[in-house]
């Protein structure tokens, strides 16, 4: 019998190194692939088992975190969450996160190895650091003023500071509240389901990720590359220009919104003040295609990489085009088409002497002690023109609102430039027309021009022939860099 | 878990010649010296757990670590008076099993504040150390129990039925429900049948091997003398299958091919085990939807993830076994818990790969393999055949029934429902390993006790 319990013992043996053998491909070869399989939630578990890191504006969160008690600990709260969703974005245990919740997501949730005070701490100590904070560098003022402005209307509001590219509002309207579907559950579904099936959008990002036709605000990059190119003489120059103008290669007579006598043989400067179409679709067939393209694109149009940390929807100037097309594009018609923050980089560039500067949301990143990780500093995106173009464009757009299209926008004691746009929309013009303004300000004790504003009203409750920029648009300029100025002074 | 070949292990054959040759050294303060290091090792393992979670030894760390202190003192006095040759590692191994699982329960417990467990398995594992104490004390001599070898298979088939008339839990009738209280009495049967069978065995062993006819090269016995043992077994087994126990099944099943091969030495009936074993679990497969289901979550553990019903209970445990990875999480650093209800009983070693990693789980493994190797050995240094064979049966409780749970929620074999030893939830459960550990602390005193007399090398 000894011998058959030996052998029993073997027996029991193969099974043991059986276990081991198993245990060690479960726990060591697939650990791995197990890992990372999409329903182990031990990394959600881990990235929610601390609060986030905040995103501040003007130094206060605007975000907050819940302990929700569920195994999904903390959850993302909202402080005026529909004013600064579309720059927070949405940090959601469900449905993930974007802009700059998403962008910024290893410094908040605090994986970021930047946040270690040594390398590979996190490996070793097997634990999770606080997570950082994101300083924005919104100004609090404009972004209320522009949602406030905007009072619901469809449309979006974007304002840079010309010298740094700093955004200093970035609006939409309708908006949403990204805390309604924060955490997990039926609650959060239904939000999301409703936010996503309603009409009205009020997820889009009209401000960076909707591009409208530009309609006149275009205009001045038109005019631009005029005065680069050396089509006109100057800005004073009559343009010998006939009203109505014939799109070439066409029998289509172009008009235009003011009074024909105005426009016909203007000078640069009167056809920028009342608007005039004629003057400007001839200007751009006299620059022609490519140098019209190479001017869109210093400005920041055709360029899909444009990101501020989340990527801006690519603006278009379309580089092949017969004459007339060419045409109605330097009007801002035909198939071009600008987003809200593209337009407040053409008025930035302008204010800040032909210089485009790079535009950016987030100022630094922090460690939740207040230890800087990172800063975002100013960098140069493009040279749009040269310094004596651009104080010629000055010139012209404080025109506009001293004597022009653009008197709304008016701030006593202030310089302020701007330029209207009524955008055609649909086929035969048939949807309402977007309302535009594009501006940019200086305080009289300033050096520099202090902000370049963009806004675009979707206006569909508004009479149609009251849709124009300076009626809808320009109040809300002029309250956003108002906002500005005030905060500048203070 | 091998037995050394070489001369038999006990130190007391070469004594040193000051000292009289008949006196063997007990081992009992090595056992006590173990038994403190399995205490301190549960404590920490408590204060751990504790310390992970908040950052506080938690308040109950004193009265758990003197609770458990007394229980092994008290086992230990008994061993010290009634069993002084026992194997010193049985007692310990029992202590730091048991401790090690009341602190998972514990650690458990605080992902789930209203269903705390830990309470009462302290309460099954104190009742378990009596009944250990209870037989260490009263149970002069273990080859009493032959003598109730009908009386148990009475007990183990009445056991065994009785549940077949409560309601279904979980998709098995294996369960005696009587308000809160409720108890699986195929826990007990198993201890049950292995007296049986080592008393059956061991009175016909001889006739099992040696009569009958050949068919094929097989010795088969006569149907006589087989015929009993079979229906006992075939009854068993079959009650089982009704209830739906296919861990228990499965562990009977491999107890009596072990027992009857080691009784009789005839590797045929490995053979004809192994041809009946594939034929049951062939026909069960495909009529038992329940056994079924187990065999295609087996085979297919993350169907329910591409399916969209969110990962089942093997897939959670293999992502728990994958989060431990070498060195675990740390304990109460895992998530364990998301494996669902099962999670401190079926599913108990998952948190123990997770938080202590592939090198505590194997420790633990070694510890039951150490535990079986110890049960074995009793056996082998035994002369008579009914302790020999019951020493046997009940490590290969032991072992079947570990390498069953373990294989199952590591993916190795399809998923039976069976509690670890001393690990799991479950009063029935600690009670019965409480039982065995008693009885194989009686039978090693038995061998060593007679090694002297007998005089090295006897009977081997």
């Amino acid at each position: 019998m000894t011998r058959y319990i030996r052998r029993a013992a073997v027996f029991c043996l193969i099974l043991l190194v059986a276990l081991l053998v198993n245990s060690t491909r479960v726990q060591v070869f697939q650990s791995g692939s197990l890992d990372a399989n999409p329903a182990n939630r031990r990394g959600s578990i881990a990235q929610y088992g601390q609060p986030r890191g905040d995103i501040l504006v003007q130094g206060g969160p605007v975000t907050g975190a819940r302990d929700s008690g569920q195994a999904l600990r903390y959850e993302r709260t909202y402080k005026n969450g529909p004013l600064y969703s579309p720059v927070t974005g949405y940090a959601s245990q469900t449905y993930g996160s974007s802009f700059v919740e998403g962008a910024e997501d290893g410094i908040l949730s605090g994986t970021s190895p930047l946040l270690a005070p040594f390398p590979f701490w996190p490996e070793l100590s097997r634990s999770r650091e606080p997570g950082g904070d994101v300083a924005t560098t919104l100004n609090a003022g404009a972004q209320e003023a522009a949602y406030a402005g905007l009072g619901g209307k469809k449309g979006a509001v974007a304002a840079i500071e010309p010298a740094t590219g700093r955004i200093l509002a970035l609006v939409t309207a309708p908006s949403y509240d990204p805390g309604d579907f924060a955490g997990t559950g039926a609650a959060a579904e239904r939000a999301w389901r409703r936010l996503n099936a309603d009409p009205e959008r009020p997820m889009l990002n009209r401000a960076i990720r909707e591009t409208y036709p530009p309609g006149s605000t275009f205009k001045v990059v038109t005019a631009a590359a005029a005065l680069e190119h050396e089509v006109v003489d100057g800005i004073g120059t009559p343009t010998r220009t006939p009203v109505p103008y014939t799109l070439p290669g066409t029998t289509t007579r172009l008009g235009n919104e003011s009074a024909s006598a105005a426009c016909e043989d203007a000078t640069l400067e009167d056809a920028l003040r009342i608007s005039c179409n004629t003057v400007f679709a001839k200007l751009g067939v006299a620059v022609g295609l490519d140098d019209m393209v190479e001017t869109a694109r210093a400005f920041g149009f055709n360029d899909p990489g444009v990101h501020v940390p989340m990527i801006v929807s690519r603006s278009n100037f379309d580089t092949d085009m017969n004459q007339s097309q060419l045409a109605l594009s330097s009007i801002g018609q035909f198939n071009t088409r600008a987003t809200p923050l593209q337009m407040a980089m053409v008025a930035a560039a302008v204010a800040n002497g032909g210089t485009v500067m790079a535009p950016h949301l987030v100022d630094r990143t922090t460690t939740s002690g207040g230890t800087a990780i990172s800063t975002t500093g100013s960098r140069t995106y493009r040279q749009a023109m040269s310094p004596y173009t651009a104080s010629q464009l000055q010139k012209m757009m404080v025109d506009v609102v001293e004597d022009g299209t653009g008197t709304n926008a008016r701030i006593p004691g202030a310089t302020v430039g701007g330029k209207t746009g009524t955008a055609q929309n649909g086929v035969n013009n048939e949807g309402t027309p977007y309302a535009w303004f594009i501006s940019y300000a200086q305080s009289a004790q300033s050096a520099q021009p202090e902000v370049a504003v963009a806004v675009v009203v979707e206006d569909a409750a508004a009479n149609r022939a009251d849709v124009s920029g300076g009626g809808s648009a320009a109040p809300i300029a002029r309250a956003v860099m108002e906002a500005v100025l005030r905060t500048a002074k203070g | 878990m091998t037995a050394p070949t070489g001369t038999p292990g006990s130190p007391g054959t070469k004594a040193p010649p000051s000292v009289p040759a008949v006196r063997v050294p007990g081992r009992r303060g090595t056992e006590l010296a173990l038994l403190v290091l399995a205490v301190l090792l549960s404590v920490y393992g408590y204060c751990a757990v504790g310390l992970a979670r908040s950052d506080a030894v938690p308040p109950g760390a004193a009265g758990y670590g003197a609770g458990l202190g007394v229980l092994a003192l008290l086992a230990h006095v008994a061993v010290r008076l009634r069993a002084p040759y026992a194997d010193p590692l049985l007692l310990p191994i029992g202590v730091l099993l048991n401790g090690l699982g009341l602190v998972l329960i514990y650690r458990l417990d605080l992902e789930t504040p209203h269903d705390e467990a830990a309470p009462t398995q302290l309460v099954w594992s104190t009742i378990g150390v009596a009944l250990f104490i209870v037989f260490v004390m009263l149970l002069r001599d273990h080859r009493v129990l032959q003598r109730y070898a009908y009386l148990s298979v009475a007990a183990a088939l009445a056991l065994m039925i009785l549940p077949g008339f409560f309601p279904a839990v979980n998709g098995a009738r294996i369960w005696i429900r009587i308000g809160e209280f409720s108890i699986q009495p195929g826990e007990f049967a198993k201890v049950l049948l292995a007296i049986f069978f080592a008393s059956y065995l061991a009175a016909n062993g001889h006739a099992l091997t040696y009569t009958g006819r050949r068919i094929w090269g097989l010795q088969l016995p006569t149907m006589r003398v087989f015929a009993p043992i079979l229906a006992i077994w075939l009854l068993s087994v079959g009650v089982l299958i009704l209830e739906t126990d296919l861990g228990t099944s499965l562990l009977f099943f491999g107890l009596f091919v072990v027992m009857l091969y080691v009784a009789t030495g005839r590797a045929s009936w490995i053979a004809i085990g192994l041809l009946l074993a594939a034929a049951g679990a062939f026909v069960v497969a495909s009529f038992e939807p329940h056994v079924h289901g187990r065999v295609e979550i087996w085979l297919h553990p993350f169907a329910s993830i591409a399916a969209g019903d969110g990962p089942g209970q093997l897939a959670q445990s293999l992502f728990a076994f994958a989060a431990g990875g070498m060195l675990g999480t740390g304990l109460g650093m895992g998530h364990s818990i998301l494996i669902g209800f099962a999670a401190k009983s079926d599913f108990i070693l998952a948190t123990a790969g997770e938080e202590l990693g592939l090198v505590g789980l194997t420790a633990i493994y070694l510890l039951y393999a150490l535990l079986v190797e110890r049960g074995l050995r009793g056996g082998l240094e035994l002369r008579e055949p009914f302790g020999r064979l019951l020493a046997t049966g009940l490590a290969s409780i032991v072992a079947l029934q570990v390498f069953v749970i373990a294989g199952g929620v590591t993916g190795l074999i399809p998923l039976t429902g069976m509690a670890m030893p001393f690990l799991a939830q479950g009063g029935s459960s600690v009670v019965t390993n409480w039982v065995i550990v008693a009885i194989l602390v009686r039978i090693s005193d038995s061998a060593r006790r007679a090694l002297p007399a007998a005089g090295p090398g006897a009977g081997r």
